[in-house]
C-alpha cells in the first residue's frame, strides 16, 4: 500500500506556499486575494511545521504552529483594518488602484 | 519541576517593565480618553528613559534566560541603548508635529512603545520562537503606525502597502525557520550551532532555510531585492512616523541579522557571506542612483536608507568582532544624523503646510539660517565628508571590508557613496544659490531645536574621541564570539 511521508508533505507545503506568492502577485483584482493569499502562506508553513515535528518526536514544532496561528490571526486583523480605513479614502480596493505613491 | 523563580526574570526586566507600563497607560488611554495624552506621551518617554539607564547600568556579562529564548550580553545591551535612545529621541521630536496635525491620538506613543518592546526582544534573541515573535510584535505595531492618519489616503496606502509586503516577508521568514527546524531538529540557536558543527555532509536543508529567512529579514532592512516598499512607505506615512521608520526598526534588525549570522549560522559563513555581499552591494548601488532623480525630500531619504543600509551591511563580510562593532559605529552615527535631519524637516513649514519637495527648499539659507546651515552641516556628515562624523562611521566599515579582502566590494561603496554625495549637495545648492520661494513658518518647538542642536554636536564632536566609542562598540561585539 502507498504510504504518505514526510517528503508528501513537504511536497504539498511548498506547492501551497508558492500558490500564496503568485497570488499575491499575479493577482490584479483585489485585495482580500492578497489576504487570502498570505493566510495560504502562513497555513503551508504550519503543516511544514506539524510534519517536522511528528517526524522528529519533537513538540517545539507544533507550539511554534500554535505561535503562528495566533499571530496570524492577530495580523488579520490588522490588514483588514488598514484596508477599511484604505477603502474610505478611496473608495476602491482594486489592485490597481494601490497606487498614488510611485517614482 | 521545581517552583517558580523570579531570577529568570531580571535580565529582561527592561522589557517587562515597559511592556507592563505600556498596558497600564492604555488602560489608562481607554478610559481617559484625549485629555490623558500629555500624561500618557510624557510616562512614555520617562519609561524609555528610565530603561534606558537601567540598561546602562546593568551588567554586561553575558546570559541567557527563559530556558534560552533569550540572551542578554554586551552586544545586546548597546544595541538596546541605541533603540531605546532612537525610540525616545523620535517621541520627543514628533509630539509637536503631531499636534500642529492634529494627529496627537494616545495610541501614538503607545504603538511605538510596544514596537519597541519587540525591537528590544528582536537584538536578544536567542531561539527562532523568540525571534518571529518579537519580530511580529514590533511590525504589527510598525503597520498600524504607517497608516495612523486614517483620513489621508497616501498614509493609508503606505500602511496597506507596508502591511501587504511585511506579511510576505513573514511569510519567507517562517518558511525558513520551519525548513531550518526541520533539518537541524531544533529551533535554539545553540543546538542548530552545534548541529552544524558536528554535520558530516553539506546540510542542504538548513542552507535553504538560512537563505529564506535571508529574504525575509532584507525585506525588514530594506536591503535590494526586498526595497520596493520603502520610498512609497517612506513617503505616505507621516513624518514623525517616518522618522521613526528610517531610524530605529532597521537598527533592531540588522542587530536581529548580526546574531544570528555570527551565532547559528557561523559554520555557513561562506554562503551566507556571498548574499550579504550581493545584498550590501545591490544596496548601494540602487540607493546612489535611484536617488538622483527624487524629486520628494522622503522619497530620497528612503533611497538614502537603503544605501545606508548597504552600507552598514558591509561590516557584516569578514564576519570579524572589528567588522561587526564598524557597523554598530555606523548605525549609530546614522541615527543621530537622521534624528536631526528629520527635526529638521518637521520645523519647516511655509502657510502651516510641510515642505517635502526639493525645490520649496530655495534660499532657505536667507529665510531660515539657522535650519539651512544645521542642515547643511547634517548633510555633509551624510555624504561623508571628512572632519564630520558620518565620514568614519563610512570609513571604519570600508576598512573592516578591505581588511577581511573585500576590495572590490569596498571600491563600489566608495563609489557609490561618491554617487550619492550628488543628491545630498544637490539639496545643499537649492537651500543656497536657488531664487527663494519665499519665508517658512518660525519653529516653535523646543524639543525639535534641542535634538538638531545635540545631532549637529554630536556630529561636531565625534571627530575629538572616536576611539573612545569604537573600544566599547569593539568590546559589544566581541561578546558575539565566544
Amino acid at each position: 500500500m502507498f504510504e504518505i511521508g514526510l517528503v508528501h508533505y513537504l511536497t504539498l507545503a511548498a506547492v501551497l506556499f508558492t500558490i500564496g506568492i503568485f497570488g499575491i502577485f499575479l493577482n490584479r483584482k483585489n485585495v482580500i486575494i492578497i489576504l487570502m493569499s498570505i493566510e495560504l502562506m502562513l497555513l503551508a508553513v504550519n503543516i511544514n511545521f506539524v510534519a517536522f515535528s511528528s517526524f522528529l518526536n519533537d513538540l517545539s514544532g507544533q507550539v511554534f504552529t500554535m505561535f503562528i496561528l495566533t499571530v496570524a490571526a492577530a495580523e488579520a486583523a490588522i490588514g483588514l483594518a488598514i484596508l477599511v480605513s484604505f477603502f474610505r479614502n478611496k473608495g476602491s480596493i482594486a489592485v490597481e488602484d494601490i497606487s498614488t505613491l510611485k517614482g | 519541576m521545581d517552583g517558580f523563580s523570579w531570577i529568570i526574570l531580571s535580565p529582561i526586566k527592561q522589557e517587562i517593565f515597559l511592556a507592563v507600563v505600556g498596558m497600564l497607560l492604555l488602560m489608562v488611554g481607554a478610559f481617559r480618553g484625549k485629555t490623558s495624552i500629555g500624561f500618557i506621551m510624557t510616562s512614555v518617554i520617562v519609561a524609555i528613559l528610565a530603561a534606558m539607564g537601567s540598561v546602562l547600568l546593568a551588567d554586561w556579562t553575558p546570559i541567557d534566560t527563559l530556558n534560552g529564548m533569550v540572551i542578554v550580553d554586551g552586544f545586546s545591551q548597546w544595541m538596546k541603548v541605541l533603540i531605546l535612545a532612537g525610540i525616545a529621541g523620535s517621541l520627543t521630536l514628533s509630539v509637536s508635529w503631531l499636534r500642529e496635525n492634529d494627529l496627537l491620538k494616545f495610541e501614538y506613543p503607545l504603538l511605538v512603545l510596544f514596537s519597541g518592546v519587540g525591537m528590544l526582544l528582536m537584538v536578544s534573541a536567542n531561539n527562532l520562537l523568540s525571534l518571529y515573535v518579537s519580530l511580529e510584535l514590533s511590525s504589527l505595531c510598525l503597520y498600524v503606525l504607517a497608516a495612523i492618519n486614517r483620513d489621508n489616503l497616501l498614509s493609508s496606502e503606505a500602511g496597506l502597502k507596508y502591511f501587504i509586503l511585511g506579511a510576505l516577508s513573514s511569510g519567507l521568514l517562517l518558511f525558513g525557520i520551519s525548513l531550518v527546524y526541520g533539518y537541524s531538529g531544533t529551533l535554539s540557536y545553540v543546538g542548530i550551532s552545534e548541529f552544524l558543527e558536528s554535520a558530516q555532509s553539506m546540510p542542504y536543508g538548513v542552507m535553504v532555510g538560512m537563505v529564506f529567512m535571508l529574504a525575509g529579514l532584507a525585506f525588514k532592512v530594506s536591503a535590494v531585492p526586498f526595497h520596493m516598499w520603502t520610498p512609497d512607505v517612506y513617503q505616505g506615512a507621516p513624518t514623525p512616523v517616518t522618522a521613526l521608520f528610517a531610524i530605529v526598526p532597521k537598527v533592531a534588525a540588522i542587530g536581529l541579522i548580526i546574531r544570528l549570522l555570527v551565532g547559528p549560522f557561523a559554520m555557513l559563513a561562506q554562503e551566507w557571506m556571498q548574499i550579504i555581499m550581493a545584498v550590501s552591494v545591490g544596496s548601494m548601488l540602487l540607493g546612489a542612483f535611484a536617488g538622483l532623480v527624487q524629486n520628494n525630500i522622503k522619497r530620497l531619504l528612503a533611497y538614502s536608507s537603503i544605501a545606508n543600509m548597504g552600507y552598514a551591511m558591509l561590516g557584516l563580510l569578514p564576519n570579524v568582532p572589528e567588522g561587526i562593532a564598524g557597523t554598530i559605529i555606523y548605525l549609530t552615527i546614522y541615527m543621530v544624523m537622521l534624528a536631526g535631519v528629520f527635526a529638521i524637516l518637521m520645523s519647516l513649514k511655509r502657510d502651516g503646510k510641510s515642505i517635502e519637495n526639493i525645490p520649496d527648499f530655495a534660499g532657505l539659507s536667507k529665510t531660515s539660517p539657522f535650519m539651512a546651515y544645521a542642515l547643511t552641516g547634517l548633510l555633509f556628515s551624510m555624504s561623508g565628508i571628512p572632519p564630520l562624523a558620518g565620514f568614519f562611521g563610512k570609513f571604519f566599515v570600508f576598512q573592516a571590508a578591505v581588511a577581511g579582502g573585500y576590495m572590490v566590494v569596498a571600491v563600489i561603496g566608495v563609489l557609490t557613496s561618491v554617487v550619492g554625495a550628488y543628491y545630498y549637495l544637490r539639496l545643499i545648492k537649492v537651500m543656497f544659490f536657488d531664487e527663494s520661494a519665499g519665508p517658512v513658518d518660525e519653529n516653535k518647538s523646543l524639543s525639535r531645536h534641542l535634538v538638531v542642536v545635540a545631532s549637529i554636536a554630536f556630529i561636531l564632536l565625534f571627530t575629538v574621541m572616536p576611539n573612545r566609542l569604537l573600544d566599547h562598540a569593539l568590546q559589544a561585539a566581541v561578546s558575539l564570539y565566544p
